[in-house]
């Protein structure tokens, strides 16, 4: 699995109610969620973003509440990757159980920079900053987290236990 | 020197409910869990989830806890619908746990007071603050929708078992300093992310000097320093608190003496001070004596954090006989409805009323900018609650400063962030 896309750059500690403020949690329509992607960080991310983008953020990306409302948010917005030096961790849970690709790659998120166009192969772990050239090796997820990423999702591989 | 075999509090519950004599910081396990916790919400999307188990039942109706605390009484039509999903959910699975407005509360207050958490536990909830419950030597943390799906449909969750960081708690609180006040002054000190994916477990001889609701107030904000979980040692206050609420017996899992830690901090419990996170990281804190002049215009005394009794009590004995200063708001949010009631017999709400606050039913409500106190673009308020992210409680352009119960009674008077020590020279 490949994307490519241009780079959305953020700071450290982007909390989760700046991905999706509370006040819009009074529905679960992941449509209706990604309307109000990023709204209290960055007002103009919804009218920008493109399907295949990136989110390119330093530490603790999506910290705070655990709303599971912030990855739906995301991917349903048509992001197709987020890379941050490293995530919070129920924020880092969710994506793998909802099937959004997440790296951590301190030296990416340090060096990839907002409108750059970068490439990402998931296999792989490698970010290629198409822009400046430049490529990066992000951790390989453990094996476990390998197979629920393919399986599609926690359901369906809790499913295919049985 | 460290054996191969020593574990910490939290990983010999993680190992014992997965079926193994030992586990390693960094193994992935699968845990088998004693309490499934949702809220109005994320059990939606958790209910939404649940049917792609493929699993008719929940693996125990005993076992999962349905809350509808956030945006309730409903806040509007969207929210009624949320709870609307809920309650039907409730009703077909037959859930034991579900807790009707006049009866529920604010979850992590609500779900200890009712028993359903014990020593040596292993919960999961669908809410960042699920890890409360390690005041009483539970291993509990915060997990999304899919997971508490998964957890209602099979029973189990998935953890990469935590390494941990130890604080090592000396002498007792001076007046005023309570548990609000060291978590502050923890997250000041390790930062947001300083507990990233590990285990918080508070030692030491200070311990005994807290109270239970120290406790839950510092295992509830375990999250705001990133961590996994916090945990505490069982001990005889535990014991008490776990026999008065009529919980399951508990099974005590204490840290090996040579486990390994990733860092030690001894704190001096006798040397904080009344803490203040200000915006807009609860990691920005200063004491008290440092906080300068900041006029507030509203005053938050409630939350998951900080809305039980000795909350309301420790806000009354600053209230009583004072008044609320006339440019702020102050709204008094009890978490439970036995909170509630104590805290009308014990004629709490009298002085509170008398000083000019406003009491509501239990709500998360403006905590997380519900509804029940958001604030205007350019406002100010000083909240025992457990987040200052921007635009946490309304408008990006509005403040929250995070505080105890006292300071947040002592802001209230004076208008303006400020100890007790000041509104004597008001």
């Amino acid at each position: 699995m490949k994307a490519q896309g241009t780079v959305f750059k953020y700071g450290d500690n982007v909390d989760t109610d700046v991905i999706i403020p509370a006040r819009y949690l009074n529905t679960s329509d992941p449509a209706e969620l990604a309307r109000h992607c990023m709204e209290d960080i960055d007002k103009t991310f919804i009218q920008k973003v493109r399907p295949g983008d990136i989110i390119v953020a330093a530490r603790n990306f999506g910290c705070g509440s655990s709303r599971e409302h912030a990855p739906i948010a995301i991917k349903e917005a048509g992001v197709s990757c987020v890379i941050a030096a490293t995530f919070a961790r129920i924020f880092y849970r969710n994506s793998i159980n909802i099937g959004l690709p997440i790296l951590e790659c301190p030296e990416a998120a340090a060096e990839i920079s907002a409108g750059d166009t970068v490439a990402v192969d998931f296999a792989t772990g490698k970010i290629t900053n198409v822009t400046t050239g430049r490529s990066f090796q992000a951790e390989p997820f453990p094996p476990f987290m390998q197979k629920l990423i393919a399986a599609g999702g926690l359901p369906q591989y809790m499913s295919a236990q049985d | 020197m460290v054996s191969l075999m020593s574990m910490t509090q939290t990983q010999k519950i993680l190992a014992r409910h997965a079926h193994l004599e030992t586990v390693r910081a960094g193994q992935l396990i699968m845990a088998d869990l004693d309490l499934v916790l949702g809220n109005d919400i994320t059990a939606p999307v958790a209910i939404r989830e649940f049917a792609k188990f493929g699993k008719p039942r929940v693996f125990d109706r005993d076992k999962v806890a349905l809350v509808p605390d956030h945006f309730t009484p409903n806040k509007d039509i969207k929210a009624a619908e949320q709870c609307a999903c809920m309650r039907a959910f409730a009703a077909d699975q037959q859930i034991t746990n579900y807790f009707e407005v006049g009866r529920v509360g604010i979850e992590h207050a609500l779900i200890p007071e009712k028993g359903l958490v014990t020593a040596g536990d292993c919960v999961i909830g669908a809410d960042s603050h699920t890890c409360t419950y390690g005041a009483l030597g539970a291993f509990s943390t915060g997990v999304g929708s899919t997971d508490m799906a998964c957890g209602m449909a099979t029973g189990q969750a998935w953890f990469k078992v935590p390494s941990a960081i130890r604080f090592v708690l000396e002498g007792q609180f001076g007046p005023h300093v309570s548990g609000k006040d060291l978590i502050l002054h923890i997250i000041g000190l390790i930062g947001v992310d300083g507990a990233l994916y590990q285990s918080m477990e508070f030692t030491g001889p200070g311990v005994a000097a807290l109270t239970i609701d120290d406790r839950f107030t510092v295992a509830n904000m375990a999250i705001e320093a990133g961590a996994k979980n916090g945990i505490f040692p069982v001990d005889e206050t535990t014991l008490a608190y776990l026999r008065e609420v009529g919980a399951r017996e508990p099974v005590i899992a204490a840290a090996d003496g040579d486990a390994a830690y990733e860092a030690t901090y001894t704190i001096n419990l006798g040397k904080l001070r009344p803490t203040v996170a200000f915006p807009h990281l609860p990691s920005n804190t200063r004491t008290i004596d440092e906080a300068g002049d900041v006029r507030i215009d509203q005053v938050v005394i409630g939350s998951c954090t900080n809305g039980r009794l000795s909350d309301l009590r420790a806000a009354a004995a600053i209230l009583k006989g004072r008044s609320v200063a006339p440019h702020v708001r102050a709204i008094i949010l009890p978490a439970t409805q036995k909170i509630w009631l104590e805290a009308m017999e014990e004629g709490l709400f009298r002085i509170f009323v008398d000083a000019g606050c406003a009491v509501s039913t239990p709500t998360c409500g403006p905590c997380l900018g519900g509804h029940m106190g958001i604030l205007a673009a350019g406002e100010r308020a000083v909240a025992t609650t457990n987040r200052n992210f921007v635009g946490r409680m309304g408008h990006v352009e509005s403040e929250v400063y995070l505080a105890s119960p006292v300071v947040a009674a002592a802001s209230a008077v004076a208008g303006r962030l400020a100890g007790p020590a000041e509104l004597d020279t008001l």
